[in-house]
């Protein structure tokens, strides 16, 4: 478990350093589905099952699948490509490198502090879904209505795209 | 028949009123008509109302309404006639009617005309209240009130930039005397819980003991305002200005009545005077101070109408010392002969300065003898009285009286009557120096035009006045009529001075003497070696004296640098807004922080976005270095 | 089984977090700007298991549920919006998109 967990860490982390890395979308988004799935692994060598198939389905399959759309739609070709790497030069990522090792530091510092038995065992799905649809009902609730407030958002948005001119 | 003296003052109000709402309607000889004859009407009540107060001399008060009731301050409009206020009103509307008549025909063609008779009704009104007011609110609304009508006639011919700032100088300086008066008579109200003036003076006696504190404040507040409308030291500067309204503005109000209102109102005041000695004494030396100083300056003017100015401070300065030594009869004698020949004056120099087309310098004047005799001798007559002539002139009697009751008054009294003596030569010196210059000699400037009947009437009649105006009150070694001192003893009750007959015959005659001395003197200079003067002023330090007297002693100097141009520089700097300097800054802080602010909103997400990082590394760290 | 340390756990997600933060700020493309916002919002849901994990408990993978629901409204607002500004504006450059700057 624990060299699972090591190797699909090493790979969530390599992939996902590519993700931010690269020129071209469709590969971006190809890592990131990499990244994704080691989570999905991870998350099964935590012990929770049902978190890492939700991981497998929702992020890495629905969601994926809605970027790539996107892309398509978008049909970004060579020449935005370049144009990324050309955005990528070494002085815009001083700024953003810097904030995030500043920021890394500082979690591992509160990380380094956090003492404690490792204790734990596998959560099931039953588990999961009795704390769901008990005390975490309102929670479901209140999801529920976002999903339905993001998907009115999304229907205005995309149909009046076209339609009429922003002024 | 009292009810008549608060009728007076409302007549020449009428003429006011009928000339500022219809003056332009009625016509010349309307606006004359109208206006001499408001006055001419008070002037004959003012007789008759003098027949019968001579006939039953008991002081009579009228109460119109009461003015408005605030917590037990209720003035009124109450006018009150004794010995006192009967012969100011005397002064007044009779010398008022003599120079509304002269005005109808020295004014004729000047197109403010109605305007003209309108300030000088008003002013008439005006002092009438002054004089007759019960009330010393009244009082002060008559005196604020002839203070507006001076400001209007000086500045009378508006359109020169100079008349004005005359005139604003003569209100402004009036002002702070003013100011002075208005707190004192606070003063005495909110610690006498009164303003009427009998009351006043009654509970004064009554409270206060000789010398209190508070007495001696109300008394130099009051005497703050008498000097500056009485244009004495320190705030006499404005009346040799003020001659810039036409010359029967001077003759009426600028010489006969306006600027004795301080000795009116110090005379009506003198119970709270007694109690104040320290503030009579001052009275006396700012009197004796002023007379010498207006002397000298008088003495080295060549602008004919500022020589007759200088000589009306100079002139007051005597009545007020007379206050100071507590002869408060003899001072509202002096006004009263003052008034007859200082009009007289002016009259006869305003002909003087209008046939000869408005030339007030008197060495361009020269040999009107001949050419203007009426005028000559009008004028003659009023230098002859203001230079005290011996036995004949109004002047002398008067004069003589106060001197000989300065010498009367103890070694303080004796250094006062030394400062008058000064005066006395001075004086004769000065006039004759103006008579000799002016008709006798070569004709400078041939004169033009005559005298109608309106000029000359009141001329011989105030010439007569001026000459027979004495007898009311003479010495005891020549006739002894104590006239006007027997009539005024009700008002200012006291001890009759000592008589010494011998002394007072040869402190006479020492004046007499002196004044002659300072005619012949005039006669020497200007008459028989006028290369003389030109002489001593070849001296450089007699020429520096002479320039620093002709400019009043540099009054006006010291005045413009120690005040007026503080206060310009000051009001300079204030059109800058300093204090608004502040709350500028204040805005513009928050214009360049907003400024900074908006550049800080760059509109790109991920500057937001790297700033909510910061913020975020910001809180975790503080969070970890806890 | 050989438990995973959950601290091993956290600390892939603090990588993963920092890594997304990044993204976030360095890229200008509006499309990767999302991409890393999901890595950050997964980083969170990690860390989120590795909590139920360490107390044994369920609740951490209930709120991995909510911050899944929650990335899925997010990107579907989200790349609308992407679409909208790439028809109108013909860019995907978020720095363009700044009409709203003081």
């Amino acid at each position: 478990m624990a060299a699972a967990f090591i190797i699909s860490a090493i790979v969530a982390a390599l992939a996902t350093l590519r993700v931010i890395t690269a020129s071209r979308a469709v590969h971006a988004l190809l890592y990131l589905v990499v990244s994704l799935l080691a989570v999905a692994v991870v998350f099964y060598t935590l012990g929770a099952p049902f978190a890492a198939a939700l991981e497998a389905l929702v992020y890495a399959g629905a969601i994926m699948v809605l970027f790539i759309f996107v892309v398509m739609m978008m049909n970004l070709g060579e020449p935005a490509a370049r144009r990324e790497r050309q955005w990528m030069a070494p002085r815009t990522w001083a700024g953003p490198a810097v904030l995030a090792l500043a920021l890394l530091a500082e979690l591992l510092a509160l990380l380094w502090r956090a003492t404690g038995p490792a204790s734990g065992g596998e959560v099931g799905p039953g588990a999961v879904g009795a704390l769901l649809f008990g005390p975490y009902l309102l929670a479901v609730e209140l999801a529920s209505l976002l999903l339905l407030a993001a998907l009115v958002t999304a229907h205005h948005l995309g149909r009046s795209a076209g339609k009429e001119p922003d002024r | 028949m009292g009810v008549l003296a608060a009728l007076i003052p409302v007549l020449p109000l009428l003429g006011f009123l009928m000339l500022f709402l219809a003056g332009a309607r009625l016509g010349a000889r309307g606006i004359a008509v109208v206006g001499v004859g408001s006055v001419g009407i008070a002037a004959g009540m003012a007789l008759g109302l003098t027949a019968w107060f001579l006939a039953s001399p008991v002081p009579v008060e009228v109460s119109a309404w009461t003015w408005m009731t605030v917590d037990g301050f209720a003035p009124r409009i109450g006018f009150r006639l004794d010995a006192l206020s009967l012969i100011m009103v005397l002064v007044v509307t009779v010398i008022g009617v003599l120079i509304h008549l002269y005005s109808a025909e020295f004014m004729a063609g000047d197109e403010g005309y109605a305007r003209y008779f309108a300030s000088m009704n008003l002013f008439v009104a005006a002092m009438l209240v002054l004089v007759l007011a019960a009330d010393l609110l009244l009082l002060y609304l008559g005196w604020e009130g002839v203070g507006l009508c001076s400001y209007l006639l000086i500045g009378f011919w508006y359109r020169d930039p100079a008349n004005g700032r005359a005139a604003r100088k003569a209100f402004i300086v009036t002002r702070i005397g003013d100011t002075a008066f208005a707190i004192g008579l606070l003063l005495l109200f909110t610690h006498l819980d009164t303003t009427d003036i009998q009351a006043l003076m009654g509970r004064a006696q009554g409270q206060w003991p000789a010398g209190a504190p508070l007495a001696v404040a109300a008394a130099a507040l009051l005497l703050g305002g008498a000097i500056g409308k009485s244009a004495q030291l320190p705030l006499q500067t404005w009346l040799p200005d003020a001659m810039a309204g036409p010359t029967p503005v001077s003759a009426l109000i600028h010489a006969a009545t306006m600027v004795t209102a301080g000795i009116y109102l110090i005379a009506r005041t003198h119970a709270l005077f007694d109690l104040a000695p320290a503030v009579r004494d001052a009275v006396g030396a700012i009197g004796a101070a002023t007379l010498v100083l207006a002397a000298f300056s008088a003495l080295s003017q060549t602008d004919l109408k500022r020589i007759l100015a200088y000589s009306t401070i100079s002139q007051i300065g005597y009545m007020v010392l007379a206050l100071g030594v507590g002869a408060w009869a003899s001072a509202i004698f002096h006004l009263m002969t003052h008034a007859f020949f200082k009009a007289l004056l002016f009259l006869a120099a305003g002909v003087v300065i209008q046939r000869l087309h408005e030339e007030h310098d008197i060495f361009r004047m020269g040999g009107l003898r001949q050419r203007l005799p009426l005028v000559f001798w009008a004028f003659l007559i009023g230098a002859s009285s203001l230079a005290a002539l011996p036995l004949v002139t109004a002047g002398f009697y008067s004069k003589d009286l106060i001197l000989w009751r300065a010498w009367s008054a103890g070694p303080f009294g004796r250094a006062l009557w030394a400062a008058g003596i000064l005066g006395t030569f001075l004086t004769g010196l000065y006039i004759f120096r103006a008579v000799f210059v002016v008709f006798l000699g070569p004709v400078r400037t041939p004169p033009r035009g005559g005298i109608g009947p309106a000029v000359a009437v009141p001329l011989v009649v105030l010439s007569v006045l001026a000459l027979i105006g004495g007898f009311v009150e003479t010495p005891d070694f020549f006739g002894g009529v104590p006239a006007l001192t027997d009539f005024l003893a009700p008002v200012f009750p006291g001890p009759p001075p000592p008589g010494d007959p011998g002394g007072e015959a040869a402190a006479s005659i020492f004046a007499a003497l002196v004044a002659l001395a300072g005619v012949f003197a005039a006669y020497v200079a200007y008459c028989r070696r006028p290369a003389m003067v030109a002489t001593i002023l070849r001296h450089p330090a007699a020429e520096a004296m002479r320039r620093c007297w002709a400019a009043g002693w540099g009054f006006d100097w010291l005045y413009d640098r120690l005040l007026v141009r503080p206060l310009v520089a000051t009001a300079r700097a204030g059109r800058a807004d300093v204090i608004d300097a502040g709350f500028d800054a204040l805005a513009a802080f928050c214009r360049q922080s907003h400024a900074m602010l908006s550049r800080w909103q760059t509109g790109q997400v991920r500057w937001y976005a790297a700033w909510i990082g910061a913020g975020t590394i910001l809180t975790v760290a503080i969070s970890v270095l806890a | 089984m050989t438990a995973v340390p959950p601290e091993a756990a956290v600390l892939l997600a603090c990588l993963l977090f920092t890594l997304g933060l990044a993204g976030v700020l360095a890229r200008r493309n509006l499309v990767f700007i999302l991409m890393a916002l999901e890595i950050m919002l997964n980083a969170a849901g990690l860390v989120f298991v590795a909590a139920g994990a360490r107390w044994g408990q369920a609740d951490g993978q209930v709120l991995f549920i909510v911050v899944l629901t929650l990335a899925a409204a997010e990107v579907a607002v989200g790349l609308a919006l992407v679409l909208r500004i790439h028809r109108q504006a013909a860019t995907l450059d978020a720095d363009a998109a700044s009409r709203l700057r003081g």
